[in-house]
Parts: C-alpha cells; structure tokens; sequence
C-alpha cells in the first residue's frame, strides 16, 4: 500500500425516484489494495460501481476516485480506471493483437507505445503464438487473463473487475489471482465484484452491500470472527438472510 | 437397486470441439449426484444428450432404463431438464408459466399441487409478476418449479445456481434437499466446488473426460499428501518465497491461505509444517503459521488436473 486514498466516498447517496438504491454509503479504498466489493443481487452494488466508475452521477453525498470528484471530473475518472467484466471486454471477432491496439487507440496511447506494450504483454502470456487467432477460438482462461491484462494496458490507478474468475478451472483461476495480486503489488488499487464468496477470501479487505447501505466491512477473517463464521459464504447469508425474509424478487 | 441413468463410453463432438469424450458412469434411483467442472468441462452437453436433446457420436445413454436415442418419445414425459439458459416465457407472469408447462404436459398446476408446493408457496407472492422481471434467485425457482410441474421420475438441473447470489443458492440447494427426499433422483451440474458436498455422489469433469467419480468425502479422503494451510502476513511475497522451496510439489494461493504441499513422501505433516515456516521466515516473511488442514474438493480437483497434465494425453 502506498497510504493514498483510491476511493473516498462519504454519504455517497443515489435515488430513483422514491426509490432509494445507495443510501449514504462511506468507504475508503487506499492505493493498491485488493477490495472485494460485495452485495446480493439488488442490493445497489451496481448502482455504486456505476458512480465509482464516472457513468452515473450521485444525488447526494461526495467521493473521489483516483483524486478526481466524481460529480465534476468524470471524464479525467474514466481516463485513471480500467474496467473488465467477465460478460464482455473484448471483442470475440478481432484477434488479441487487434484488441490490444484498439483498446490502446481508445485510451489515446501512441502507436510506438502500443506496439512495444503489445509484444511485453503477450509475452509476458506466453500468448505471442495465439496472438493473431481470433479471441473468440481461444480458451476462457486465456480470454480472461487477456482482458484482465487489456484493462491494464494504459497503467490505470484503479481497475474495476466484476465477476473476474466465473466458469473457470481452478488452477487457471489461481493463476488469475496471481495476476491480480501482482497489478496490486506493484500499486494498482483493484476492486473485485463478485457473487462467489470464496472469491471474496481472496481480497485485502470487502464491504458487503444491504439494501442500499453497507453491511459490513473488514478482512475476511475480521468478518468471518465477527459473525463467528467458518466461510465468507456463512458471513454473508447472515447478514443478508434477515432482511431478505426467503423472498425478495 | 436399478439404475436411473447408465451411460456408456459416451463421446459427442462439435466440428473438432470434443466436448464429451468416451464418458462411462451411472446414477442410482433417489441419487442427487452432481457434475462439477467449469465451463467448457462437457457438463451441458452431456445433459443434452441425457435428456434426449442431442444424440451421442459414439456409446449410448439409458434413463429410467429408456434408450435416450431409441425411446426418446417414452422418456421425455417422464424426465424434467432445467437449461442452464433461462428459457421460460419472460412476458409471461410466474403463474402463466407454470399453468403453460402444466398443459404442455397435459396436466394442470392444481393436480400436481402437492408435488411443487414447497417451492411454489416461495413463488406465490409473485404469481402475477412477468417471470422476465424477477431477480436470478426466483426465476432459478420458477425454472425448477416448471421443470416438476408434470411430476417426473427424474430431475436434470444445468448449473442451476450460475450467476444467482449466496443466499438464493443456498435457498436452491434446501428445495432441491427436500425434493430428494420425496425419492425423486437428481442430476445436477455445477462450476462451484463448495456445492459439490450437497451431492451423493460426484463426477470432476474437465475438458469432456471425468477425472473421477465418487462420494464428496471420498473424493477428499483420496488426497494423498498431507495438505499444509499456510498464513503468512505478505501473502504475495510468500507465495512467490515458497515455490522457491526446493521440496514444493504444489503452492497455490486459497483465499486468505496457501495451500502446499510437499514433493517427499513419507514425511509427517508437522515436520513439513515446521521446514516451510522456518523456510519462509528466513525469508524474512513474518507471521508464519503452517497448519495441516483437510484437502476440500478444489484441492482435490486441482489435483486431479495436475495429474492430467502429466500423464501423456490420448
């Protein structure tokens, strides 16, 4: 960690309409943590992320993301952030090579830049084979390590993962850990969201969400102590289970 | 006791995708027996076939004693598949749905009320809402409830817990424990290892081959290393300091913890336990504790992969 403050959010709140999906939020993310940010579906984990990440802008309360406030520099937060999600991050139909240099287009990276940045990363994926293959012919695990290192490419502060290791094998997921252990050894703050709680024991510190507000925060063995838990999985159906009632829709 | 599924030397490819290759296993009558592997394991395609969907390149499937290709028209009413895709009707409500599938089955939601009511009493509330605007967890519900509406003798679930939140997962799991005891067999699959000791029985598959096949504890009991938890304060730095150590078989990192174990055999766990802690403090890495701990079916799985890779492949 390197004591700056990756995201500072105080109250951080947002309506729609009557409806209430982050109530008064406050957390703080400091520089090259790993912080798993967790909530049931519903819970307004979304509707945070989307203020977090500059493309949805809060009714009330204040935060900073990589310095900048997410009411008036929006665009300077999306340039400081790298952003992927399992669903989709790259294009299926270009090759690996032709997704790099378009994501390096996009964040304004000069083409000499993007060339040697190109070759160092697929290297470093022992991908220089599979480079000018189709992304959609190659393996999930290779994909993901691939948008993982794609969301990386132009050194952002801050990147965003949502659900970052679904469907994999388990070894193949190790190996993506380490990749994200290493982005944040070297002082990229990266916030994980994910359903899976196992994934969850993986990060510094997690919040997990409740109905627009924040339930708990801590390490995982801090939470898991605190709930008198074996699992994040147990930590997290007793904090959720009670106000959920068995049936919310 | 007969066998409600029995497949034999089974192989399905798509172009030059193998997807299940020469697969042999069967499920007893009243089995929840799970399919765990990730995506890309063979598990969808194999229920395809189970559930007469697709027909085998090779080998032969029965259910309930019905040749999946030969019979299909005898075994579709009596099997229920859940797709791994939600495919009911969105702009239909939940109570349209059900009544929809009833039909479809020549039957009718309240002569088969009693078989569906400890999941459907959990859908009620909701029964004039469109089925496209309910949260994972309930469409996951309305899916099972639909896949039992016409009461049948066998259950075949595709990942029915993907992408549906801890509690609702555990919800699906409690319904599908009561519906084992009602005698019905279920067949389910699953890219989450922690579901994998809600099973019976359990088949890892990995990249259309099953790795093995046995109870969830007997899958653990058959880790043959002592399997060493280690905590440490810097878990990056430790991790890369350990798989220095010149007697690591395997260093993985396991949330909080790395999971080790040691190349020699024959050495007993606290012995190993002391050698990593010293090792590691040497390194100057502090706060080091090294625990025997009992190997989870993920260790097991891991496991099972890193022999695959070794062994030549066919």
């Amino acid at each position: 960690m390197n004591g700056t403050l990756a995201i500072q959010a105080q109250d951080l709140t947002r309506t729609f309409g009557s409806f209430t999906a982050v109530d008064h939020i406050t957390l703080e993310v400091h520089g090259g943590e790993i912080f798993g940010f967790l909530g049931a579906n519903g819970a307004g984990k979304t509707t945070a992320m989307r203020m977090f990440t500059g493309l949805l802008a809060p009714s009330s309360g204040t935060a900073q993301v990589a310095g900048h406030d997410v009411y008036t520099e929006s665009e300077a937060i999306k340039r400081s952030i790298g952003y992927m999600s399992q669903r989709f991050s790259l294009y299926e139909d270009l090759t690996s090579r032709e997704n790099i240099r378009l994501y390096g287009g996009i964040y304004g990276l000069a083409s000499k830049e993007i060339r040697s940045r190109t070759e160092q990363m697929l290297a470093r994926l022992g991908m220089e084979d599979a480079a000018d293959l189709a992304v959609r012919s190659l393996p999930l695990g290779w994909r993901q390590k691939l948008s993982f290192s794609v969301a990386l490419l132009h050194r952002p502060q801050i990147v965003f993962l949502d659900e970052p290791t679904g469907g994999v094998d388990p070894i193949t997921r190790r190996q993506f850990w380490e990749m994200i252990y290493q982005a944040a050894a070297g002082g990229t703050t990266v916030l994980v969201t994910t359903h899976y709680m196992d994934e969850a024991e993986y990060c510094d510190r997690i919040s997990i969400m409740v109905a627009g507000r924040i339930g708990a925060m801590g390490t995982p063995s801090e939470l898991k102590q605190q709930y008198g838990a074996e699992t994040m999985d147990e930590v997290f159906v007793r904090l959720v289970r009670p106000t959920n009632g068995g049936g919310a829709a | 006791m007969t066998d409600a599924v029995r497949v034999e030397h089974l192989s399905k490819s798509f172009g030059t995708t193998r997807a299940v290759r020469d697969v042999s296993l069967s499920v007893r009558t009243g089995e929840l027996f799970g399919f765990i592997g990730p995506d890309g394991a063979g598990k969808t395609t194999l229920f395809r076939v189970l559930a007469t969907l697709l027909l085998p390149d090779a080998g032969r499937a029965e259910v309930l004693g019905l040749d999946v290709a030969r019979d299909l028209w005898a075994l579709r009413p009596r099997l229920g598949y859940m797709p791994g895709r939600f495919s009911l009707y969105p702009d239909l409500s939940v109570e349209e749905n059900l009544t929809f599938f009833a039909s479809v089955f020549g039957t009718t939601l309240e002569r088969e009320y009693q078989q569906i009511e400890p999941i459907y009493v959990q859908l009620e509330p909701f029964k004039s809402r469109r089925s496209g605007a309910l949260s994972g967890g309930m469409k996951q519900k309305l899916a099972l409830c639909c896949a039992l509406v016409h009461r049948p003798d066998i259950l075949f679930l595709d990942e029915p817990t993907t992408g549906v939140d801890a509690v609702s997962r555990r919800e699906f799991w409690e319904l599908l424990a009561r519906f084992k005891e009602s005698g019905l067999t279920i067949v389910v699959s699953t890219p989450y290892m922690d579901e994998a000791t809600r099973c019976d029985r359990i088949a890892l598959m990995q990249q259309g081959r099953i790795l093995a096949i046995d109870t969830p504890e007997g899958i653990t009991q058959a880790f043959d290393r002592p399997l060493i938890a280690v905590r440490a304060a810097q878990r990056y730095e430790s991790l890369l300091a350990l798989r220095e150590f010149p007697h690591a078989h395997t260093v993985y990192p396991f949330g909080e913890v790395l999971h080790y174990t040691d190349r020699r055999t024959g050495l007993p766990a606290e012995a190993i336990g002391l050698e990593v802690g010293a090792f590691l403090r040497g390194r100057g890495v502090a706060a080091v504790s090294a625990t025997r701990i009992p190997a989870s079916i993920e260790d097991c799985f891991m496991a099972h992969l890193g022999k695959a890779e070794e062994a030549p492949s066919a």
